[in-house]
């Protein structure tokens, strides 16, 4: 009866709530700046918005419903040949979604081309099935893909909105333009230019990252060293209490 | 022959499967800090995506698409799980086969090799294979020498980032931030080939 009571204790502790799951795919563990996970889409298909948030909504889709399906079954799975097992349900989710795209949003399915059926291959779907779906509960695993596949059309998004608001000097989305500028670097529309931005954001995001890490750190360094001054100084105190007749004699023999 | 030359400089430079096609990027950015992990990498990925090429050619071409079996079943919707299938047994045979008959270029290429299935170049250029509707040669040539360029831009690029170490760079662009930069000025270089055709 006891134990009974200890272990889903235990387990609650550990459980992160679904909203901090959530964020913690968007942001802390934001698969484009800070994993450098699925790097060929995000490189590829980011010469304009539209197409960026396409296939990142793709990608929600495909990490939900792959996440949901691998941990529903992650226990009939013989461990050994778990990984084919994840590239059949992969492949199988986006054949599915190819469809969709091919039926109702044709535009999109010609604009991504050839880096849709690559969804298949992209290393956040297989490493977020491996790493968190093989051994987590259907809903949370469900929460997980739905946190990283957003924090995925986050970066994508971001990218993508430099590179055409740079580049081409407006952005468009569903046919209305949010900004025009009169000048452009169209080269950043071009493949280098992808490479150069990627480079340039995610260093500059590191950069911030570790002044952040710094400033934390320089905080918690200001309070040790506050508390060790106190620690000391209490001990001095103590000593100088107990030790006041030898140190006057040292003194005395120094003489 | 002429056009099957402009198509192997075309793979090979100009439409460089790095550096204009952006595939492969992970195993790009993973294992070029050094020289020789890249030139391991970029030899165990031109052998697989060169017989991958042709093999995911034959299944489309025998199997999968209408014409052929003359009676009009179209199965080209299978193409992605079929191919990822045939890439997924390929690298484990291939694997296996080079234990056996070469333990030297095994312990060379061996640990790269588990990791070529889930690099997107692969099933990228079996998908691009179809697309374009290669002959069986153009695919054999346009395997080939998308694969070569993969090598070449990788190990190139160990070669950089192996001198970047000891340049003094800013902590928060140290490593990948500070490569992509790199690429981009390799991405222009390359891009002058345009010229070349």
């Amino acid at each position: 009866m006891a134990d009974k009571k200890v272990k889903p204790k235990g387990r609650k502790k550990k459980r992160i709530t679904p909203k901090q799951n959530l964020i913690k795919g968007i942001f802390k563990e934001n698969p484009t700046f800070v994993l450098v996970l699925g790097m060929c889409p995000t490189l590829g298909v980011t010469t304009s918005l539209e197409n960026a948030l396409g296939m990142g909504l793709s990608v929600v889709f495909v990490l939900i419903l792959t996440n949901g399906l691998i941990a529903s079954i992650r226990n009939i799975v013989p461990s050994e040949i778990r990984i084919p097992v994840y590239i059949v349900v992969i492949a199988l989710v986006v054949t599915l979604i190819e469809w969709m795209l091919n039926a109702y949003l044709p535009d999109l399915y010609d604009a991504l081309g050839i880096y849709l059926p690559l969804i298949v291959v992209n290393c956040i779907i297989l490493g977020r099935a491996e790493a968190y779906a093989s051994d987590n509960t259907v809903f949370d695993s469900i929460f997980d893909g739905m946190g990283m596949g957003l924090g995925f059309t986050l970066g994508l998004s971001t990218l993508a909105f430099t590179r055409e608001l740079l580049g081409t000097g407006s952005v468009e989305l569903l046919n209305i333009t949010i900004y025009e500028a009169s000048v452009a670097a169209s080269f950043l529309v071009s493949p280098p230019g992808a490479f150069l931005t990627l480079g340039l954001l995610i260093g500059i995001i590191n950069t911030v990252r570790l002044d952040r890490e710094k400033k934390k750190k320089a905080i918690m360094d200001e309070k040790i060293r506050v508390a060790l001054a106190k620690k000391a100084a209490k001990k001095k105190a103590l000593e100088a209490q107990q030790n006041q007749e030898p140190t006057i004699n040292l003194k005395e023999v120094a003489f | 022959m002429s056009d099957l030359l402009a198509l192997a400089f075309t793979s090979f430079l100009v439409q460089n499967i790095i550096l204009n096609q952006f595939l492969g990027i992970c195993s790009f950015l993973g294992v070029s800090n050094k020289r020789d992990k890249a030139l391991g990498m970029g030899l165990a990925v031109f052998f697989v995506i060169t017989l991958s090429g042709m093999m995911t050619w034959a299944i489309y071409d025998f199997i999968l698409s209408p014409t052929a079996f003359n009676n009009n079943t179209d199965l080209t919707f299978m193409r992605t799980i079929v191919f990822i299938l045939v890439i997924a047994a390929m690298v484990q045979i291939l694997e296996m086969a080079i234990k056996k008959f070469s333990p030297g270029l095994y312990s060379a290429l061996g640990v790269y090799l588990p990791l070529i299935t889930t690099n997107c170049a692969v099933l990228g250029v079996a998908l691009l294979n179809i697309q374009y509707s290669f002959t069986f040669v153009e695919t054999i040539v346009f395997s080939a020498f998308t694969s070569l360029g993969y090598t070449a831009v990788i190990f190139t690029f160990s070669f950089i980032r192996e001198q970047m170490v000891k340049a003094p760079i800013p902590a928060g662009f140290k490593g990948i931030p500070v490569g992509l930069v790199a690429a981009s000025i390799m991405a222009f270089i390359f891009k002058g080939f345009a010229g070349l055709i």
